[in-house]
């Protein structure tokens, strides 16, 4: 991301603006916002942090307390570890299905681009439409959507969201569903860069068919999976819109993760200080996953 | 969907369409065409990638037409939800409206027609700045407008939902208006990033030529800098709309009583209105998601562009 921005006044031949106010003009209105709504709330937040929040009786400093609270409450614990689970096996489940439909819906055929617009549809939906729908997929007798299926094969109905031991893989199952389309765009392109006469020089030299996805496809689309890798990560992270709608961190708090948990803590249980320590780590750990990965992507490129 | 990571539409598209006006010249076998070497002649394979994109479709585009039969069924309910129609009624939209599905919608539209407008003005505006302009502090800016990019929304909810409630400076409560929503979306940081990176690339000779003509700074962008980046106002503006058609937590914090939420948060209210079934509910999925799917299908193009536009360059 840092990496393909190049300031303009690195280029040479563009004359210094003699009427500098200019620029800011220009940029008034978007540095506003942004300060207002996003610098701000983000500072207010570290702020808030290190206080007892309490309305009317005024912020009292607590020093830590909030984030050794937060940190040593064993439900956030618990849903630290489900959302490394959640982000983790979603990501990596979207990477393999997206290339998996990249592989297969790649071509020029009219009759493919129709497809492709029909798979690409849970991308372009609003999450909360989304869980909504799976929500009712997921219908726990035997008639419904997915379970019928199930009973077809024999298969007993399933309490996809009712079981706290399964709840957690049904969430993931459709997080898979939502990203994988999107990863398929993103290795498609990618697909799209590899040189043909690769393949033509491939099949001369009677490769199979593993190999020659091996050793002149994978290393083609690597950059387009290492972004894909990034996005993910971060997504997995800050999950909170498929988990609040389909499960709202049921059953048993089996599928809380970090962010349902500040949810609640913040707006639920009104410990702004607790649930403003827990984004503020949260933040952090974003940071400086984005920071590390791009580090490495850089040295990558530069080699 | 999250915004993906930032780079030149402009440098993209040529790229790829080259690529494919190249494919169609030559005369290779079509075997080379695809990484897994696809044929078009009917054989094992052919029927195996037929029988493929059949569960692809299936899985991916299935549930959705599950959602319209369910919607226009009477009585549907999460236990009877099918492929087809069966006993097919406008009732579900009736008992909806009756809940206030359109009131919830007309949010919607005024929240992403204004929200869209706004980020739309703001961020060319900005990126116009950026591009087409040398002055002290612009890489800070530049970084100030990526991180906001990095920082996910997520993670400042608690205490922007303190700020909408008392703005600081000039102390007005935006709680339970649509502003609420539409302001906190302004600064994107991709659309200004792209935008950017795109109006970089037109050449200084028209910039130039038009400044001897005595153009202002206001009438370059609007008639000379904004018609020569119609694409990627597209994609910022397709991207845009998804993206805050997408939004949930903000409207839900920004929201006074349940009359100010957005359609897609209403679903939730639906849901959990005990007299009504699956049926209303799933009729309420369909009217927020008809908007979505009309920009996708007219727009398609421009999305699949910005959004693969991470992808090209590392």
């Amino acid at each position: 991301m840092t990496a393909t921005v190049t300031s303009p006044a690195a280029r040479g031949g563009r004359r210094p603006t003699k009427k500098s106010l200019v620029p800011w003009l220009f940029l008034a209105p978007g540095l506003l916002l942004a300060l207002v709504f996003k610098f701000w709330p983000m500072a207010k937040g570290a702020w808030l942090s290190f206080y007892d929040v309490r309305p009317f009786l005024g912020d009292k400093w607590t020093g830590l307390d909030n984030y050794t609270r937060v940190l040593t409450d064993h439900r956030f614990q618990d849903a630290i570890g489900h959302t490394l689970v959640l982000g983790i096996g979603q990501s990596l489940g979207a990477i393999v299905l997206g290339f998996v439909l990249a592989l297969l819906l790649e071509g020029q055929a009219r009759s493919l681009k129709i497809v492709r617009t029909a798979v690409f549809l849970p991308a372009v939906t609003a999450t909360a439409v989304v869980g909504e729908l799976w929500r009712l997929m997921y219908y726990p007798t035997s008639d419904g959507l997915i379970n019928s299926g199930l009973d077809f094969l024999g298969l007993g109905p399933v309490q996809f969201l009712d079981n706290p031991d399964l709840a957690l893989w049904s969430t993931m199952a459709m997080g898979i569903w939502i990203w994988a389309p999107y990863n398929m765009v993103i290795i498609m392109a990618g697909l799209a860069g590899v040189d043909r006469s690769l393949y033509e020089a491939a099949a001369m030299d009677g490769v199979s068919l593993w190999q020659r996805l091996r050793h002149v496809t994978l290393p083609a689309i690597r950059p387009a999976v290492g972004i894909v890798l990034t996005l993910a990560a971060i997504r997995g992270l800050r999950v909170f819109t498929e988990v609040y709608v389909l499960t709202g961190g049921g059953p048993a708090g089996s599928t809380e993760v970090w962010m349902t948990r500040a949810y609640t803590l913040g707006f639920t249980r009104n410990d702004i200080g607790g649930a403003s320590a827990a984004s503020v780590v949260l933040l952090c750990v974003t940071l400086l996953l984005t920071v590390t990965v791009n580090y490495f992507r850089t040295r990558g490129d530069a080699r | 969907m999250s915004a993906p990571a930032i780079d030149s539409v402009r440098t993209t598209t040529p790229k790829t369409t080259g690529k494919r006006s190249g494919k169609a010249k030559r005369t290779t076998p079509a075997r080379f065409d695809t990484a897994l070497g696809w044929n078009d002649r009917p054989g094992t394979a052919w029927a195996l990638r037929i029988l493929l994109c059949a569960i692809a479709l299936a899985v991916f585009a299935g549930p959705f037409l599950a959602i319209l039969s369910g919607a226009f069924t009477r009585n549907a309910s999460g236990s009877s939800l099918s492929f087809l129609p069966h006993d097919s009624t406008l009732q579900n939209f009736t008992v909806a409206g009756e809940r206030g599905i359109w009131d919830y919608f007309s949010n919607s539209l005024v929240i992403a027609g204004g929200g869209l407008l706004l980020q739309l003005v703001v961020c060319t505006l900005a990126a116009y700045a950026l591009a087409r302009h040398r002055f002290r502090g612009q890489a800070l800016v530049l970084t100030l407008f990526m991180l906001t990019m990095m920082l996910p929304e997520e993670v400042i909810a608690i205490p922007l939902s303190l700020v909408l409630g008392d703005v600081p400076v000039v102390h007005l409560d935006l709680k339970g208006t649509v502003w609420g929503v539409i302001l906190p979306l302004g600064a994107w940081g991709f659309s200004v990033m792209m935008l950017t990176e795109f109006m970089k690339d037109i050449p200084d000779e028209i910039e130039e030529a038009a400044r001897l003509d005595g153009v202002g700074e206001l009438r370059m962008l609007w008639q000379i800098v904004l018609p020569l980046c119609k694409p990627a106002l597209g994609v910022a503006g397709v991207l845009g709309f998804i993206m805050i058609w997408d939004q949930y937590l903000l409207p839900l914090i920004a929201a006074k009583d349940p009359t100010d939420y957005t359609v897609t948060v209403a679903l939730s209210v639906l849901r959990s209105d005990p007299q009504v079934g699956s049926g209303v509910v799933l009729a309420g999925a369909v009217i927020a998601l008809v908007p979505s799917l009309i920009v996708y299908l007219l727009l398609q193009r421009s999305l699949v562009t910005g959004i693969a536009a991470g992808a090209t360059k590392g």
